[in-house]
Formats: C-alpha cells, sequence, structure tokens
C-alpha cells in the first residue's frame, strides 16, 4: 500500500484545459473522494492516476515513485469502472483469477487469491456460478474481487456504483467502506453523489471546473465550505442563502441582514460595503413566530423522522430548513426564522469565497 | 379531473403475475403513489391505466364509465415517461402544442398560445418557448415532457419515475414543483416510484407494492406511523427502521407471538452507560454532515441511529438504550399490537 501524490497536474485537449493545476496527496491507507459535477475533472484526474491518460504537466508519485510516464500496466494499481466488464463466457472463479493467470502466476497461489477476495466479499458461494446470471450487485462484487486479487499498491474506483438502483446503493455503500477498513488499502473513489462520498470517504477533494476547490473531511466541508460552490454542492438539501450588502469589521459578531441583526461566529476578516451572502444548513433554522427575521411557508415536505420547511424571505431568499415532522406547518403561513449563531457562514458574493471566521479557528484550519 | 377505479385487475406476462387482483381507487384531486422496488408492478399498473396493456381478469373505470376494453386514445389520460420524449426539430412553444393541435381537437391557435402559455410559466419555462428542445438543459427538457402531458386537460394523469433521471439537486426542486402544479390545478395524478423520499413528499395518497399486490394504502403519515408489516415498515424512513430479533430486547413489553421488534431512529434514547451494565456497545459512527448514524452493536444486531453530534460518543462506548415505540411484528412479518 502507499501514498498517491499528484503535482501541478494539468490537463488539456485542445483549447479545454480539463484540469488545472491540481495538487493534493492521498495519504497512506486513506479512503479518498474527488467528487463533483460532471465536467469537473474528476475522472480525467483517475485516469491520469491509473495511467490511461498522459498529463499536459506535473508529475503522479506513487509510494514516493514518480510514475507520471509509466504505463498503466506498469503502475501497481487496480481500476474499477462504472460500468463492470465481466467476461461474459466465462465463470465468476474466472473472471476474478484472470488477471492473475496474465501474469503466469502459479495455481496455488492464483487459488489461494482468488478464495482469499471472495470471502472478503462473501461471494464464495457463487466461484462456479456463470457471471450472466448473476445481479448487478453480485456483479460489482466480482469486479472488485478481480481488482482485489492484484494486491496492488492502490485502488482506483470510477463511479462504481452509478450503475446500481438507490436502494442498492446504499447498502454497497456500506460494504465498500467496511471492504476498506479491512483492506486499508489507498483507495481514490470518483463520484458526483455527494451522499456517497460523505458516508464513505475520510477525505474528500471537491472539484469544480478543472479545479480542485475544497479539500478536507466530509465534516469539515460540510461545516466549514470554502466557497459558495461547495455550501451549494454539499448537503442534501444544500446550504441556503441569505444575501445582503453590508460592511464588516474583524471583531463583529452580528451582521445586518435586511433590518434584521444575526448573530454569527466572530468574523476574523473586514470586507468594505460589499454583496455578502450569509449561508446557513438546513438542520440550523428553528421557525418561532416571534422572531424578526421573517419569511412565508412555501412547502413542507414530510419525510417521518424529520421534514423539509421550504420559506421565502421578505427580501426574497428561498430558505430550506430540516425541523422535526411533529410540528404542524402549512403553506402561506407566516413564521419567524432562528438561525443558531454557531455554524453559520459568510461568502463574498462577488469571489464566492468564504470570509473567515471563528468557525476557521483552531490548529486544524490553522 | 375524476376518479379512477381498479377492481380486481390482475396482469400475467407468461408464468410470471405482474399486477395481482389489485383493486385500488384514486379519487378526484388526488395525488396517489405507488411505490416498490423494480418488478413491483408498478409500471404495469400505470400502463394498464393507460391502455397499452389488457389485464388478463378485472375493470378499469375512469370517470365512472368503464374503459377496461378501450383503445389507448378513447381513454382520456396523459403519460409521463421516466426518459423525456420530446420532438427535437421543434421548439418547446410547438412540443408543448402539439397535444393540443392533434386533428382530433381542433383548438384555435389562440387558445392554444394562451394554454401553453399558461403552462409554461407554471413550470418556469416561459422563456425558452422559442429554443429548439435540443438546446435545453435534461431539467429543462423533462418540464417540456411534463408540460405537454399538461397542457392537455385529461382525466387523470400518469406518471412512471418522471424525476428519476435527474440529478439529486433538479429533482428535489421538480418535486416541489410537481407538487404545487397539482394542487394549483386540482389534478389527478397516478404517480410510480421506487423513491420513497418522492412518495413521501409528493404523495396524498401512498400504495405500497409488492410482487404486484397492494400491501397497503394511506397517507405518508399513516404509512410511516402505522405499517401493516415489515415489508411497509423497512420502504419508509431513513436511515431505515430497526428490524431487531425480539431476544435482542427481553425488557420490552411485546404480544406474545412477537419475532421482530420495529425501533425507528427518532424512538431510540441512546446514553453513555455509566453503571456497567451496558445494553449497547458503539462500533461506529457515520458521519453525514447533517447528521451522524450512529452504528450500536446490541448483543448480535446492528442497530442504526441518528444521534446527535453533540453526543460526546466514540467507538467503542458503551451504552443505554430506550426504546419509547417499539412496532410488534410476527415471524411472517405481519404487524401484532398489544391488547
Amino acid at each position: 500500500m502507499a501514498e498517491i501524490r499528484v503535482e501541478n497536474l494539468h490537463k488539456s485537449f485542445g483549447a479545454f484545459s480539463a484540469l488545472r493545476d491540481s495538487t493534493f496527496t492521498v495519504p497512506n491507507g486513506d479512503f479518498f473522494c474527488l467528487l463533483g459535477p460532471s465536467g469537473c475533472g474528476k475522472t480525467t484526474t483517475l485516469r491520469m492516476i491509473a495511467g490511461l491518460e498522459l498529463p499536459t504537466s506535473g508529475r503522479i508519485l506513487l509510494g514516493g515513485e514518480d510514475v507520471t510516464f509509466k504505463r498503466a500496466s506498469q503502475r501497481d494499481i487496480a481500476f474499477v469502472f462504472q460500468l463492470f466488464a465481466l467476461y461474459p463466457h466465462m465463470n465468476v472463479r474466472t473472471n476474478i483469477a484472470y488477471p492473475l493467470r496474465s501474469q503466469s502466476m502459479l495455481r496455488d497461489e492464483v487459488n489461494r487469491r482468488v478464495n482469499e477476495a471472495a470471502r472478503i466479499l462473501r461471494i464464495t458461494h457463487l466461484l462456479d456460478r456463470s457471471v450472466s446470471g448473476l445481479s448487478s450487485g453480485d456483479r460489482q462484487r466480482v469486479a472488485l474481487g478481480r481488482a482485489i486479487v492484484r494486491e496492488p499498491l492502490a485502488f482506483l474506483l470510477d463511479e462504481p456504483l452509478g450503475a446500481l438502483d438507490a436502494e442498492f446503493r446504499d447498502v454497497m455503500c456500506g460494504e465498500l467502506r467496511a471492504l476498506h477498513d479491512r483492506l486499508k488499502a489507498t483507495t481514490v473513489y470518483v463520484t458526483h453523489d455527494q451522499l456517497e462520498a460523505m458516508a464513505m470517504a475520510d477525505t474528500i477533494a471537491l472539484m469544480n471546473r478543472g479545479m480542485v476547490e475544497q479539500l478536507g473531511t466530509p465534516q469539515d466541508i460540510y461545516d466549514r465550505p470554502a466557497s459558495l460552490f461547495a455550501a451549494d454542492f454539499i448537503g442534501s438539501p444544500p446550504m441556503s442563502f441569505l444575501p445582503f450588502r453590508g460592511r464588516v469589521t474583524p471583531g463583529d459578531r452580528t451582521v445586518r441582514v435586511g433590518d434584521v441583526d444575526i448573530a454569527l461566529p466572530e468574523i476574523r476578516e473586514g470586507r468594505e460595503d460589499s454583496e455578502l451572502v450569509l449561508g446557513v444548513r438546513p438542520e440550523h433554522i428553528e421557525l418561532s413566530s416571534s422572531a424578526p427575521l421573517r419569511a412565508e411557508v412555501v412547502d413542507a415536505e414530510y419525510l417521518g423522522t424529520t421534514q423539509i420547511v421550504t420559506l421565502n424571505t421578505r427580501a426574497g431568499a428561498s430558505i430550506k430548513a430540516r425541523i422535526p415532522a411533529e410540528i404542524q406547518i402549512r403553506p402561506g403561513e407566516h413564521t419567524g426564522l432562528t438561525l443558531r449563531p454557531g455554524l453559520l457562514s459568510l461568502f463574498d458574493r462577488a469571489s464566492g469565497r468564504a470570509l473567515r471566521t471563528a468557525l476557521h479557528d483552531g490548529p486544524a484550519h490553522g | 379531473m375524476a376518479e379512477l377505479v381498479l377492481s380486481g385487475v390482475t396482469k400475467r406476462f407468461d408464468a410470471t403475475v405482474a399486477v395481482a387482483d389489485l383493486s385500488l381507487r384514486v379519487g378526484d384531486g388526488e395525488f396517489l403513489v405507488l411505490l416498490g422496488p423494480t418488478g413491483a408492478g408498478k409500471t404495469t399498473t400505470l400502463r394498464l391505466v393507460a391502455g397499452l396493456e389488457k389485464p388478463d381478469a378485472g375493470r378499469v373505470q375512469l370517470a365512472g364509465r368503464d374503459v377496461t376494453l378501450d383503445l389507448p386514445a378513447a381513454r382520456d389520460t396523459a403519460f409521463v415517461f421516466q426518459q423525456y420524449s420530446l420532438y427535437p426539430h421543434l421548439t418547446v412553444y410547438d412540443n408543448l402544442a402539439f397535444p393540443l393541435r392533434s386533428p382530433a381537437r381542433r383548438e384555435s391557435e389562440e387558445r392554444v398560445r394562451v394554454r401553453v402559455g399558461d403552462i409554461a410559466r407554471l413550470l418556469h419555462i416561459e422563456d425558452k418557448l422559442t429554443s429548439r428542445a435540443t438546446q435545453l438543459s435534461g431539467g429543462q427538457m423533462q418540464r417540456v415532457a411534463i408540460g405537454r402531458a399538461l397542457v392537455r386537460r385529461p382525466s387523470i394523469y400518469l406518471m412512471d419515475e418522471p424525476l428519476s433521471s435527474l440529478d439529486a439537486k433538479l429533482r428535489a426542486e421538480l418535486r416541489i414543483e410537481l407538487k404545487r402544479i397539482q394542487r394549483d390545478l386540482g389534478a389527478t395524478i397516478l404517480y410510480v416510484t421506487h423513491d420513497q423520499t418522492e412518495a413521501m413528499t409528493m404523495a396524498t395518497h401512498i400504495g405500497v407494492l409488492e410482487a404486484g399486490r397492494l400491501v397497503q394504502i394511506g397517507t405518508p403519515r399513516e404509512i410511516y406511523a402505522d405499517p401493516v408489516n415489515t415489508y411497509v415498515a423497512a420502504r419508509l424512513g431513513s436511515p431505515a427502521i430497526n428490524l431487531v430479533p425480539r431476544s435482542t430486547c427481553p425488557d420490552v413489553i411485546a404480544p406474545p407471538e412477537t419475532a421482530t421488534i420495529g425501533v425507528r431512529t427518532e424512538h431510540l434514547r441512546i446514553r453513555k452507560s455509566v453503571n456497567g451494565n451496558a445494553t449497547g456497545r458503539v462500533k461506529w459512527i457515520e458521519h453525514l454532515g447533517d447528521q451522524n448514524h450512529l452504528h450500536v452493536m446490541i448483543a448480535e444486531t446492528l442497530v442504526v441511529t441518528l444521534c446527535d453530534r453533540n453526543a460526546g460518543l466514540v467507538v467503542g462506548d458503551a451504552v443505554d438504550i430506550d426504546i419509547t415505540a417499539p412496532l410488534f411484528f410476527a415471524a411472517s412479518g405481519k404487524r401484532l399490537r398489544l391488547q
């Protein structure tokens, strides 16, 4: 197992830059997610790590060794694709063993590794079955088995759950994470689904337009989004935004949104009179009839344990609040909003970047 | 708009029974969502109502009239498919106007203009009317596809997972739109999906299907709070209800034939154990940003529940567990009630 280091990686296709000057390190044993919308450069990055694309510039180091211009077959990496490419005429055992046979490994060793992979994936009972009769989940397990038997330095997975239906995706998320905890293998996982990334990753690199927008743990990115893009991409429903015009000074503990003062973590970075945006997560909003920040209920979506209430403020901002399901609320109703101050974010609208506040204090976020 | 009644409808494909003796009523102005996994018979039911399939037994009545043997065109239904099928060479306006301009209808162009304008406003695509269908994003195309059904005023709208090909954000947006439109138009909608969130948030009533059979029907709150069996209980709720063997919680008072106890996350109280008689142990904490999923082992059973991020629990902690509103199920999965 090994660390993967990507240095100033750049990839152009003609005039189009798919990836621009990206640098990050995947620590040894990390479950690392490249997350972002389609076209953000996440798959291109993964394919360069695998050796399926060559970078325009920059370096890739695998376990300290520069592999930038090595062929895919010379990199000790296993790649799992979105569409599980299995050999339909072979049974499960032969499919899993295939990468080892092509390395002309001894038969006993092949058997040992195939049995071990099947045991880890809990598909031992399927080893002698034909792959054509398998469910999509079992097919994906076989595809993973083919990666595991190689005992590579790292696993690269490109939206491996994309083809599964939603219900089963949840189950496989849990399995993949448990598998990673057993193998402790460095894993780079590409997805556009923030819930998958939040559920599985140790580290997320959130990508946008060929750049790494933010790098951090799931909780860190959720609590301290570095930009409006990050705040909006992560979370279901995402962060709500209250745009306002104002001036902020280091040391301020409130901002004035319209005619209402709202408390937030102490501001560390000032701005002259400019367009700002206050960001609030749905679970940090309470409805209270007397609160001065007024809003009209547009919709209430019952989810069993909780409900998501959509509201419009007087200034026209659309807000989503997650509140307990027992609270009775109807569209058309007017109410007040209390924003819990501890985890509010503040953004500069023009740059889209978060302003530093007490939220960013502490050694981890220096 | 009008009421739809299915009585004892059965549909077989060779040896497979796709829909089994299904009786169902969708009231005027109701938004009924049929919920079930792949293969439960959802789409077949829609196609039977539309007349795209003929039942082997049973009756389909629409607005009080028996339409079981009517051709699709004679049924006055509008169908929205999972994959938007627009005419690529036509503008959005002409795509929306198409159903109104069919020779059988002979609407005046003036009326077509008014109706298309109304629907475009409703769907927030009025600035796209002159665009070609191919210039639209996926979400806009799906809105046009829905709009093409809405320009007509059929007895019932039939929708087959119309949001499932969209990304999560757009899906959340269109869920609210669709519910608003249904309310504004007073439309009767029969909608099928495997997505519990869509069912919970949009439906006035949910019908839960299992292997072609209707297992339970009721309001979202009824289905969530009062499921008739473990199958229904497990279909709704996120994280899913915990179904634990009776033997795992001997202290809970339960009907004698109880085999499984169902506990929803909001009915579990978990505290760090102080007296050493812990009931469970924290196995893993999943941080999902807005929620933490706490995985707790109680004897051999894994229980997943939401926990406050400030609960101060870490992996390995011994915990005490209180259950406040358990549901009881027999070995067959059937719901049991305390006398």
